[in-house]
């Protein structure tokens, strides 16, 4: 009795899970509460959300405020990691396996079935039908039945019969599958998912240049060891001519094994690198706090008989341009200047956006003139007295972030992806046709009648059977 | 040559092929529906060579190579290659099925669109691509995504038809839902052309505009009366719908298209709609997502809105396998998933912030 009662209830369980009504309130569920994690900024400062609560339904700031302490005990504020979120997912894989398990079996032995011949009368009652009489013999108009059924893709098997003969087809027959293949994708995506949480990790690295390291940082400045190490030897951004629009952030990396230089490349975003496994993502950037007594200027002097030298040189010094007796010394620098309507210099921004050096020169110890060079605009390069100073970089005072990740499931993700696609296209691209075409002899004329039945897209199929009746009788008159 | 030219003809050619279509439905004259579809072919024509001239000038401009020129980088570029999909697949309706009266549904949609580009003054400047736009993947990614959206705005509108010709009652809850939906996405549109109309000088971009003066010149302005008067001018609207509902009905009803044929095409439209959005959007977005910030999925508003439009169509295909649900349940689902996709396309970059904010600009 008590075994017969669990029995029963485990069933009722099975039941629930092989519904579509389950899969439909779980889709519903998980887009609902999603809808709610788009508004409410995820992991974000509790005052942002406080006021987007406050606009939204006018509350007071303290009513915002204790509605946001309770949608965060419940975990909305980071709902996509919260325990019933991740259970809602779960739900959902055992929802589509004990669905997918309900179904299969049957699917597949209809999928294993041969196509079999069938009683004329059954063909009158198919949905794309066709009757007609050709004079002739049923034997002499096999050949052009099944040069036709071959011509529109299909593989004539032949049954004879007492005076009838009937040739037989059918195709896409797997497509039936389709749907459990788009099924299996989905979890085989959520088991790459799984496996890149366990065995993976995300992580964030600012690298001022010229600087190593063996580390990245994960949340809260954890430290993950990379098991190589990585040098950033420059970082640039590169901007559309004489616009402020950035065409490219760019970092040129090595990376170091046992102090070896086993790997260079410079990354853009849309364009990481990838060592061991761990890979590398352009992602932001900025100055190193106080690093003008870090930083390198490299300036190339050209004098004015073509001359020229390259220079690296520390904030404050002195150079002198080759073969003239000019002299010039940096008193300034603006990583982002600007003039003022009275043509007064500003920096507007402490990032590199357009940087800028304030150079004295002198020939022969006395003053000639001074003035700012900037790195993006040449024509500030060249001086009044015909030499000319070419503001290349000024190395070491910036950092590139990147975000460095390891996901061993990445591979899986993708290997999902492209079984979905396929799964995808055999669902609602393909439809499993059959047709049957049957020939009765009937006083010196033959009978043709054909059934045909599509699961999906009934509409061409009925064409190409159309275009294939008019193929049958035109070919059989040609052949007469 | 510049492109510009070629956009404004389009416009004017569905502008004018829009008053055709809606007399061709009043007076039933074959000549005139001929004229409209000729002009919309010719429409077409041009709004095709206008977005390959674009396509030029952003290569020439960006000095980069085809693929990663291509015009769909930001509101303006998205909303002409919405509607060029849309005519696409009206004019493959039309050749299919023969029949030209869903001319007199799409061709507005498609002139307002463009109407409402050169009314809200966006930005049709080609600006050169930021870095994270940089990549192949823009192409396949984008424009399968409108390429989707295209075809679920088809089955939004074949949905809608179909619950207008399938309502009997008043009362019944298919009735009461057409009609306050329409009357609400009347009513949203006419409230965002007054906000238009109103506050057209003040505003520099069109995020600053829907952040801070969407719904302002009616339900949110300052004065209560207005706003209390907008609510109410637009109950009485949504009312009036409701009230005489049938007359729009009989109007449908005699296209000759069938109560089947619709459901016919909202399904077909779906099912195409839905593997390419499932490729395109999210496959291909994941992918780019994984190659330009490290991580395939991270729940950003874009992405999340994409799998809750997802979801919707999976909900849409999977309960016409339940039993009771075909019909004018499923229609249901298939309108309400379209508001789903214009929240996803729309919504989340005006209103939402997260990575794919470039939309807005």
């Amino acid at each position: 009795m008590t075994e017969e009662k669990k029995k029963s209830l485990f069933d009722r369980i099975w039941d629930v899970f092989a519904s579509v009504k389950l899969a439909i309130i779980i889709f519903a569920l998980i887009a609902m509460t999603s809808v709610v994690g788009t508004v409410i900024e995820q992991q974000a400062e509790p005052e942002k959300n406080i006021q987007v609560l406050v606009k939204m339904f006018g509350v007071s700031h303290d009513t915002a405020h204790s509605i946001l302490g309770v949608l965060d005990s419940l975990g909305f504020t980071n709902m996509y990691h919260s325990w019933w979120f991740l259970a809602f997912l779960l739900l959902f894989a055992a929802n589509l396996i004990i669905c997918s398990l309900e179904r299969l079996p049957r699917i597949w032995k209809l999928v294993q079935e041969k196509i079999r011949p069938v009683p004329a009368p059954y063909l009158e009652k198919m949905s794309i039908k066709h009757a007609f009489a050709i004079p002739g013999k049923a034997s002499g108009l096999k050949d052009t039945v099944a040069a036709a059924l071959r011509s529109g893709g299909f593989k004539p098997a032949e049954a004879a019969e007492a005076a009838a003969v009937q040739l037989y087809a059918e195709k896409g027959n797997y497509s039936r599958l389709g749907v459990y293949i788009t099924h299996l994708s989905i979890l085989i995506i959520l088991a790459g998912a799984i496996i890149g949480i366990f065995f993976g990790f995300n992580a964030f690295l600012n690298l001022p240049e010229g600087e190593t390291t063996s580390v990245a940082y994960k949340d809260r400045g954890i430290e993950v060891p990379l098991g190589f190490e990585m040098r950033c030897d420059n970082f640039e951004v590169e901007f559309y001519p004489n616009s402020e629009m950035p065409k490219a952030y760019k970092s040129w990396l090595t990376v170091l094994k046992n102090g070896q230089e086993v790997m260079k490349k410079a990354i853009v975003v849309n364009d990481p690198l990838t060592y061991q496994g761990i890979t590398f993502y352009q992602s932001s950037y900025g100055m190193v706090p106080n690093s003008a007594g870090r930083g390198v200027l490299i300036l190339r002097a050209v004098s004015k008989e073509g001359k020229s030298e390259q220079l690296n040189l520390k904030f404050g010094t002195t150079f002198t341009i080759p073969g003239t007796t000019v002299t010039g010394t940096i008193r300034d620098f603006s990583p982002a200047l600007s003039f003022d309507q009275g043509g007064n210099p500003f920096t507007y921004s402490d990032q590199m956006t357009n940087p800028a050096i304030y150079v004295e020169f002198a020939d022969k110890g006395t003053r000639s003139f001074s003035g700012w060079i900037l790195k993006r605009f040449p024509r500030t390069w060249d001086l009044p007295d015909g030499n000319r100073v070419e503001f290349l970089d000024y190395w070491g005072v910036q950092y590139t972030g990147m975000q460095v990740r390891k996901d061993p499931g990445v591979v899986i993700v993708y290997l999902g992806c492209i079984i979905m696609a396929v799964g995808l296209y055999m669902t609602f691209f393909m439809s499993h046709r059959r047709v049957w075409v049957s020939l009765t002899e009937e006083k010196g004329s033959v009978k043709v009648l054909i059934g045909a039945s599509a699961n999906r897209n009934r509409a061409s199929l009925e064409r190409k059977i159309e275009k294939m009746v008019s193929v049958i009788s035109a070919g059989h008159k040609g052949g007469k | 040559m510049n492109s510009s030219v070629f956009f404004g003809l389009a416009t004017i050619a569905y502008i004018f092929a829009m008053i055709l279509y809606i007399s061709y439905l009043a007076f039933r004259k074959s000549t005139v529906g001929i004229v409209a579809t000729t002009l919309t072919i010719a429409g077409f024509v041009s709004q095709t060579f206008a977005i390959l001239l674009r396509w030029a000038e952003f290569k020439e401009i960006g000095g980069m190579g085809w693929l990663r020129a291509v015009p769909l980088t930001n509101l303006y570029e998205s909303l002409i290659f919405f509607v060029w999909c849309l005519i696409l697949a009206y004019l493959i309706i039309e050749f299919k099925y023969r029949n030209r009266s869903f001319g007199a549904f799409i061709t507005p949609v498609a002139a307002l669109a463009l109407a409402f580009i050169d009314i809200s003054g966006m930005s049709k400047n080609i600006q050169p691509l930021v870095p994270a736009l940089q990549s192949n993947w823009l192409l396949a990614h984008v424009m399968m995504s409108f390429i989707s959206y295209a075809l679920f705005a088809v089955s939004f509108s074949t949905g809608l038809m179909y619950l207008i010709v399938r309502s009997e009652e008043r009362t019944e809850g298919s009735y009461i839902f057409w009609t306050v939906t329409l009357g609400i996405f009347v009513v949203v549109l006419a409230a965002m052309g007054l906000d238009y109309l109103t506050f057209k000088m003040a505003v520099k971009s069109q995020e600053e505009f829907i952040k801070g003066y969407l719904f302002r010149a009616t339900f949110r302005n300052e004065s209560a009366a207005i706003s209390l008067v907008s609510v109410a001018v637009s109950a009485a609207f949504i009312f009036l719908v409701w009230r005489y509902g049938g007359i729009l009905k009989k109007i449908i009803s005699s296209f000759n298209i069938s109560a089947d044929t619709l459901d016919d095409l909202t399904y077909k439209s779906i099912a195409i709609g839905f593997p390419i959005f499932t490729l395109g959007g999210l496959i291909f977005g994941a992918i780019w997502a994984d190659q330009a910030w490290g991580k395939y999925w991270t729940w950003d508003p874009k992405e999340t809105w994409s799998l809750i439009t997802w979801f919707f169509y999976a909900f849409y295909l999977h309960s016409r396998l339940m039993r009771g649900w075909k019909g004018r349940k499923v229609a249901a689902v298939a309108v309400l998933g379209f508001v789903a996709v214009i929240f996803t396309y729309l919504g989340v970059n005006l209103l939402l912030s997260g990575l794919h904010s470039y939309g807005s600009q």
